[in-house]
């Protein structure tokens, strides 16, 4: 297993190196002149726009030389010092300042996806055909089809201005639990419906097995036959399915943060992507793919712990 | 214990399952006994309701679409079937065990199969962390697994199709049940290991005084292990009888259609004889006697087309539903 583990962590460097390379060619040598972007409206002088360009180091030759951009582009990734965005701020230190919000938002809502939704697949599963699976069924089918927007909309509107349950928009003097309790309710309604479809699927095809009908018949109650037995034989692709969504609780919810106002990574990224700062982008770009390759490992490793019949060896 | 009540009787069990395309009656109007320390072979081919039969006695007919509709099953004189789910749950792998066919999927694949046997230990029993573990370690060396203290924690998928079945039975006998069902557990395993397995329930069954139900299609199988046999024909009993009777002389068409069909040592034969037509759809079951479409007799028999036999004492300990059987009288 270790061996294993670092064979695949040295395969990480090929593939970091590529998305560098790829993220520069894509915001560098294909994106526009960002000089020009930056002064836009300005009406600058072409000495203006040269001397920027030289701040940015886009006088540089472009690969092939020891302090070309792309070198430049790949230091500052490898030391975690990705430079300033274009509001004069560090991006580290916004990153810092948006990652608890971003987590306070998404951990529960992943947590709460992963428990509710694995669970009523269980019990559908179980209760196939009953009146139980199928209103189950027509929540999850429903859930899927209303968009996203309706229930941010809804969720503002009722639950929070109507009844005042919760707050409506982010507010700095409240604590973030309570900012971010409806949307985090209303990302664990949308995210159960096809996850308790695909985990039912999943459920049925392991229930009618050999060992249920073994695990009944030495006289388990069905809690445990079902939250024992067929669970940890469900593992797999509930393992596959929720380690590689991680990556996304760190990034947050573009939608949920800026319908809410709160101030975390996605928020970060959609006024990024607003106002064109390709070095937040990029940066955002990088994180991802890192993150994404590190939980792809992680979910390998754990495939060995759910099923002794998988080895690295 | 009385002697003289059967430790499971099966009285009049009628199993249906309710589908789309009508009512499947897995199990119609069943009776049998199995006595103390005996074993009693449910003869009959594949889909003719022996499993349903054993899964309503263990009250582990799939509650999706099946329901046991009639009867009584008296387990040492109560009726099974009034027992709650709870009460189902203590008799259940404590006094009646049961194994199955398949010994590759019956185990659980992700749990070891000492995991599995103290799992059952614990609940029934009573018994608690290292004596649970040292029991199953005892239960795998008396099914005759080499070297059970390193096998105890091992994964299924480590082991051989055989090896899988000695475990099941440990796992089945690991409470002392009195009643153990073995669900054609032999099928899937080939000759030599049949023959071990079939030896080791045996002996076993004499060691711990258990009686068996045993479900096979296989007649060579009921006749080397059976003391009595029951014959089973789209769902329903046709004869039942002690293993020597039925070999000696079968009364009921189905029976000797069988046991015709059945190679003979030192016989020559060009082909093995077959019974013709094939087994009924449980859905649209023929009228009158089941069998009568196949049956030699009944096939032009006014009676056995219109008029369905009943299972009836035709000689002392034997019984059979067939109007042509010698004693069945009118």
């Amino acid at each position: 297993m270790p061996a294993y583990i670092i064979r695949r962590l040295l395969y990480m460097i090929p593939i970091v190196f590529g998305v560098l390379l790829l993220t520069f060619l894509l915001f560098n040598v294909v994106g526009a002149d960002q000089a020009v972007y930056r002064l836009a409206g300005n009406n600058p002088t072409p000495e203006i726009l040269d001397d920027i360009r030289h701040e940015l180091g886009y006088d540089k030759p472009l690969i092939f030389s020891i302090d070309s951009q792309f070198v430049t582009h790949v230091k500052k990734a490898v030391t975690f010092n990705f430079g300033k965005a274009l509001d004069k701020e560090p991006i580290i230190d916004k990153l810092k300042n948006g990652v608890p919000y971003s987590l306070a938002l998404t951990v529960p809502m992943f947590f709460g996806i992963v428990v509710t939704s694995v669970s009523l697949a269980i019990l559908a599963a179980f209760y196939r055909g009953t009146w139980f699976d199928r209103i189950i069924l027509l929540i999850c089918v429903a859930g899927m089809s209303f968009p996203y927007l309706s229930y941010i909309i809804f969720g503002q509107y009722f639950i929070a201005y109507k009844y005042d349950l919760f707050q409506i928009y982010f507010s700095p003097q409240r604590s973030i639990w309570s900012n971010a309790a409806l949307p985090i309710l209303i990302g664990i309604v949308v995210g159960i419906g096809g996850n308790v479809r695909f985990y039912r699927t999943v459920m049925l095809d392991e229930i009618n097995s050999g060992y249920i009908r073994t695990a009944f018949a030495k006289g388990l109650s069905t809690r445990v036959v079902l939250f024992k037995h067929l669970l940890k034989n469900a593992m797999i692709p509930i393992i596959t399915n929720t380690v590689l969504t991680l990556p996304y609780l760190c990034l947050g919810s573009l939608l949920l943060e800026s319908f809410f106002g709160i101030p975390g990574i996605g928020g970060i990224t959609l006024d990024a992507i607003e106002s064109r700062d390709f070095s937040v982008i990029s940066t955002m770009t990088f994180i991802f793919s890192i993150l994404f390759v590190i939980f792809n490992l992680i979910s390998d490793v754990c495939y060995a712990f759910a099923d002794p019949r998988i080895s690295f060896d | 214990m009385n002697e003289n009540i059967p430790l499971l009787s099966i009285r009049n069990l009628s199993t249906h399952f309710f589908v789309e395309e009508g009512v499947v009656k897995a199990v119609e109007d069943v009776s049998f006994d199995v006595a103390e320390g005996k074993t009693l072979a449910v003869v009959g081919e594949s889909g003719c309701g022996k499993s349903v039969t054993a899964l309503s006695v263990m009250g582990l007919v799939p509650e999706s679409a099946g329901r046991v509709v009639d009867g009584q099953i008296l387990f040492r004189g109560d009726d099974l079937l009034k027992k709650t789910e709870s009460q189902m749950r203590r008799i259940r792998g404590n006094e009646i065990a049961m194994i199955f066919q398949e010994p590759m999927t019956s185990l659980n694949p992700v749990f070891t199969i000492g995991n599995q046997i103290v799992e059952a230990v614990k609940l029934h029993q009573g018994i608690k962390g290292e004596h649970a573990w040292s029991h199953a370690v005892e239960m795998l060396r008396k099914v005759g697994i080499a070297d059970p203290a390193r096998r105890v924690r091992e994964y299924p998928h480590q082991m051989s199709g055989g090896m899988r079945q000695r475990v099941m039975i440990a796992m089945a006998l690991c409470c002392w049940p009195s009643l153990l069902i073995a669900d054609e557990p032999t099928t899937a395993l080939d000759v030599t290991i049949q023959a071990q397995i079939l030896e080791l329930l045996r002996e076993l069954q004499k060691q711990q005084n258990m009686s068996v139900m045993m479900i096979t299609h296989d007649l060579g199988v009921a006749a080397e292990n059976a003391d009595d046999v029951a014959v089973v024909y789209a769902s329903n009993i046709v004869e039942t009888a002690s293993v020597a009777a039925i070999f000696e002389e079968p009364l009921h068409p189905y029976t000797q259609g069988l046991l015709r069909s059945m190679p003979r040592l030192g016989q020559k034969m060009e082909r093995l004889e077959s019974i013709g037509g094939s087994v009924p759809n449980p859905l649209h079951f023929p009228q009158g006697c089941k069998f009568h479409p196949r049956c030699p007799i009944g096939v032009s028999d006014q009676r056995c087309r219109t008029q369905q036999p009943q299972l009836r004492e035709v000689a002392p300990g034997r019984c059979a539903a067939c109007f042509h059987a010698k004693g069945y009288g009118d």
